[in-house]
C-alpha cells in the first residue's frame, strides 16, 4: 500500500472526498463551510468538487444537529461540522436525547447514520469556550459511538468508518493537529474499524493508554523513559465507544502497569471509566495502581501561562510511569 | 376540496370524507380504550391524550401520502392512527408488549412507525422540529416530491428550536408544514400567559412564510388549509405554519388533577365544539352519513379496537434482557 506524507486536515479531506464519491448520500453540514473550506481549511477542495454536498448553515446548532438526524432518518449520510466541540452544549437534545436514542427506543426500525465531526482541544489560546476536551459526556451516553484519532492515517481510517457506519457517531480531531504530518495510504478502501486500537510502540515496562493528543505525550514520553530504562508501551485506543478492551487487557499481560492519559479534565474522565474496568476485569494481572493523568479540574484558561499550566505535558506522564515503576 | 366535475368526483369526495370521519372516530375511540386501561393499572407509565382534537391531526394527514413525513409529538396517538398506523401494533406498545411497534421499548411517548414515514413521537416537547428540518432538506437533495411535516403545541413554539427550525426551512425553501396544534394549554400553563401573542401564526411573518390560523375544530378547515400548504410545499415554494386552534379537553396527562382551570370550561368545548359532533352534522346536511350508518361505522371501530385490545393482552412481554437489544446496528 503506497503511502504519502500528509497532514491530519489533508487526511481528513482525502478521506471524505473518497466517501462522496463512493456514496452520493454523504454530504456535510455545518457552519462556514464553504467560504474557507471550513474554518481550519479541513474540506479543502471538497466545495469544488462537490457543489451542493457541502452546506452552509445559519447559526443554529440545534438544528444543525437535528437535521442531521432528520436527515440520516429519511435516506442520507450527513456529516455535521460542529465549528468547535465546544458548541455541543446547544445541540445536547438533538445528540443525546434524538441520535442516540432513536434506534433503540423506536425498536431498531431505523438507524441513524450520522457523523458528528468535533474540532476539539486546547491549546489555541482559545480560552474556557473553544478549547474543551468534552468526549466522555457521550461515552456516558448509550446510542453514541465516539471515535478520536490522533495521527493523520487514523484521521483517515476511522472517518472513512464512522461515514460507513450506520449508527451515530461523535468525531473529534484536535484542533492544534490539524497541520500535523504524518505517512497517510493512498487506498480509497483504507479503513480503521471502530473499536480497534493500536499499540503503536511497543515496550515491556508499563502500559500509556491514550488517544488524540494525549498520543503524542505518550509517545515523546516514552522516548523519555526509554533513556531511563523504563520501555513504555503506547497504546492508542482511537475508538471510546466501542473499546477494544482485548488490546488494552493484552498490553497490561505484559506489562502489569498502567497509566491512563487524557487532554479531558480528570475528575469523571474517560481514564476513571478504563480505570475502573482494568480493576475489575485485571487486577490480578496488575503491580501497581493504575494513574490517570489529564488536565486540571478547571476551565481552559486564557493567558498562555495559565493554560499550560493546567493541561497535561509529557512531564506529567513521565511521573506518573516512574511511580507505577515503584522508580 | 377540490372542486367536484363529474359524479365520480362527488363519490369520490364522499368517500374521502367517509374516510376522515371513520379515522377521526378510530382515534378517539383508541384513545378512549387507552385512558380506560391506564386507569385500570395495564398501560404503564403516562398518557397524555388528543381528545378533541381529532380535527388537527386527521385533518392534516388526510392531505398527505404514504412516503411524506410526520414527526409528532407526546400527545402522538392521533398522528399515528391518522397516518395509517396499525391499532394492534398501537395498542401492544401501549401496554408494553414485544408486538409493539417498538418491542415495548417506546411506550406511548416514543410510539412511531417509519414504514409509514412517521418520524416517532418525541418525548421532548419541540423535539420533532430540529428533525423535520433534515427530513425536508434531504427531500430537496433526494429531489423528490415528499413533503414532511411537523406538529407540535403552543408551549412547543416558546422553545428555541422552533426558531431555528424555521429560520432553516424558509432560507432553503424546504417542503415542510409546521403545525402548531394551540390547545390552549402547555401542561398546566395557559397560552394566554406564556406566549407573546394569541395568534401564533403571526410569529410566521418573521420567517417570511405563509402563516394562518384556522379553528383547528373543523376538519374541513384544517384540511382545506393542509391541502394549500402540501400542494405549495410539493411545487418547491417553500413552508407554511398552520396554526389548528383548539382545545386539550383532558388533562395534561391522565390523571391530572387539572386545577389550573375551570370544569365548565372544558364542558363547554366537549359539549358545544366537539369536532367529531361538528363534522358529523355536516356530514348529515350534505346527506353523506345517516344515524345508522355513523352507528354503523362506530361498531366496526369499536371491533377493531376491542381486537387491537384482544391482541395486546395476549401478546408477551418481552424478555428483560431483550432491554439489551436494538441500541446499535453494528455494536
Amino acid at each position: 500500500m503506497s503511502e504519502r506524507i500528509l497532514s491530519a486536515s489533508a487526511a481528513l479531506a482525502e478521506a471524505l472526498h473518497e466517501e462522496m464519491t463512493r456514496d452520493e448520500t454523504v454530504f456535510i453540514l455545518g457552519e462556514d463551510l464553504t467560504a474557507h473550506a471550513g474554518i481550519f481549511g479541513q474540506f479543502k477542495g471538497i466545495p469544488e468538487a462537490f457543489p451542493g454536498r457541502i452546506i452552509d448553515t445559519p447559526i443554529s446548532e440545534t438544528c444543525i444537529a437535528g437535521c442531521g438526524v432528520g436527515a440520516a432518518l429519511t435516506g442520507m449520510r450527513p456529516i455535521v461540522d460542529f465549528h468547535f466541540s465546544d458548541f455541543v452544549t446547544c445541540g445536547m437534545d438533538e445528540l443525546c436525547n434524538q441520535a442516540a436514542k432513536i434506534r433503540y427506543m423506536f425498536g431498531g426500525q431505523v438507524n441513524v447514520p450520522l457523523v458528528v465531526w468535533c474540532p476539539d482541544g486546547a491549546g489555541l489560546r482559545a480560552a474556557a469556550q473553544h478549547s474543551q476536551s468534552l468526549e466522555a459526556w457521550f461515552v456516558h451516553t448509550p446510542g453514541l459511538k465516539v471515535v478520536i484519532p490522533s495521527e493523520p492515517a487514523d484521521v483517515k481510517g476511522l472517518i472513512k468508518s464512522a461515514i460507513r457506519d450506520d449508527d451515530p457517531v461523535m468525531f473529534f480531531q484536535h484542533k492544534r493537529l490539524f497541520a500535523r504530518e504524518g505517512p497517510v495510504p493512498e487506498d480509497s478502501e483504507f479503513l480503521i474499524p471502530l473499536g480497534r486500537a493500536a499499540v503503536k510502540r511497543e515496550g515491556k515496562d508499563v502500559s500509556l493508554l491514550c488517544y488524540g493528543s494525549g498520543f503524542f505525550i505518550c509517545m515523546e514520553a516514552a522516548q523519555a523513559l526509554a533513556r531511563e530504562e523504563i520501555e513504555a508501551e503506547v497504546v492508542d485506543l482511537r475508538t471510546l465507544k466501542p473499546l477494544d478492551m482485548e488490546t488494552v487487557a493484552s498490553s497490561i499481560r505484559k506489562t502489569n502497569r498502567a497509566v491512563v492519559v487524557h487532554e479531558a479534565c480528570l475528575t469523571g474522565g474517560f481514564g476513571s471509566e478504563l480505570a475502573a474496568r482494568i480493576q475489575e476485569e485485571l487486577f490480578d494481572e496488575l503491580d501497581a495502581p493504575i494513574l490517570r493523568v489529564g488536565a486540571r479540574d478547571v476551565p481552559i484558561p486564557f493567558s498562555p501561562g495559565l493554560e499550560d499550566f493546567v493541561l497535561p505535558k509529557s512531564d506529567s506522564v513521565i511521573r506518573a510511569a516512574k511511580r507505577v515503576c515503584y522508580r | 376540496m377540490a372542486p367536484g366535475g363529474g359524479e365520480e368526483n362527488m363519490k369520490e369526495e364522499a368517500k374521502t370524507l367517509l374516510d376522515i370521519y371513520r379515522t377521526m372516530v378510530t382515534v378517539r375511540l383508541f384513545e378512549t380504550m387507552a385512558g380506560e386501561h391506564f386507569a385500570a393499572g395495564k398501560i404503564p407509565g403516562f398518557i397524555h391524550l388528543s381528545i378533541g382534537q381529532e380535527a388537527s391531526s386527521v385533518g392534516v394527514c388526510s392531505c398527505l401520502r404514504p412516503d411524506d413525513y410526520v414527526a409528532s409529538t407526546h400527545r402522538g396517538h392521533g398522528h399515528m392512527i391518522a397516518k395509517g398506523a396499525d391499532l394492534k401494533r398501537m395498542t401492544a406498545e401501549l401496554f408494553g408488549k414485544a408486538t409493539g411497534y417498538c418491542k415495548g421499548k417506546g411506550g406511548s411517548m416514543h410510539v412511531a412507525d417509519f414504514s409509514i414515514g412517521i418520524l416517532g413521537c418525541n418525548g421532548v416537547v419541540a423535539g420533532g422540529l430540529p428533525l423535520i428540518t433534515g427530513a425536508g432538506l434531504s427531500i430537496k437533495l433526494r429531489r423528490t416530491d415528499q413533503v414532511a411535516v411537523v406538529f407540535f403545541g403552543d408551549g412547543a413554539s416558546n422553545r428555541g428550536p422552533v426558531h431555528e427550525a424555521m429560520n432553516m426551512a424558509a432560507i432553503w425553501t424546504l417542503p415542510i408544514i409546521f403545525v402548531v396544534e394551540n390547545n390552549q394549554y402547555a401542561s398546566t400553563t395557559p397560552q394566554s400567559y406564556s406566549c407573546s401573542v394569541g395568534d401564533l401564526c403571526t410569529r410566521a411573518a418573521g420567517y417570511g412564510m405563509p402563516g394562518l390560523a384556522v379553528d383547528g375544530n373543523d376538519v374541513m378547515a384544517v384540511r382545506e388549509a393542509a391541502l394549500e400548504a402540501v400542494d405549495r410545499a410539493r411545487r418547491g415554494k417553500g413552508p407554511t405554519f398552520i396554526e389548528n386552534k383548539t382545545y386539550r379537553v383532558r388533562g395534561h396527562f391522565e390523571g391530572d388533577p387539572q386545577k389550573y382551570r375551570e370544569e365548565s370550561e372544558v364542558l363547554a368545548w366537549q359539549k358545544q365544539n366537539d369536532p367529531i359532533e361538528r363534522f358529523e352534522a355536516l356530514l348529515r346536511k350534505k346527506k353523506l352519513l345517516t344515524k345508522k350508518a355513523s352507528r354503523s361505522i362506530l361498531e366496526q371501530v369499536r371491533a377493531e379496537i376491542d381486537a387491537a385490545v384482544a391482541f395486546a393482552e395476549q401478546s408477551p412481554y418481552p424478555a428483560p434482557e431483550d432491554a439489551l437489544d436494538d441500541l446499535f446496528v453494528n455494536p
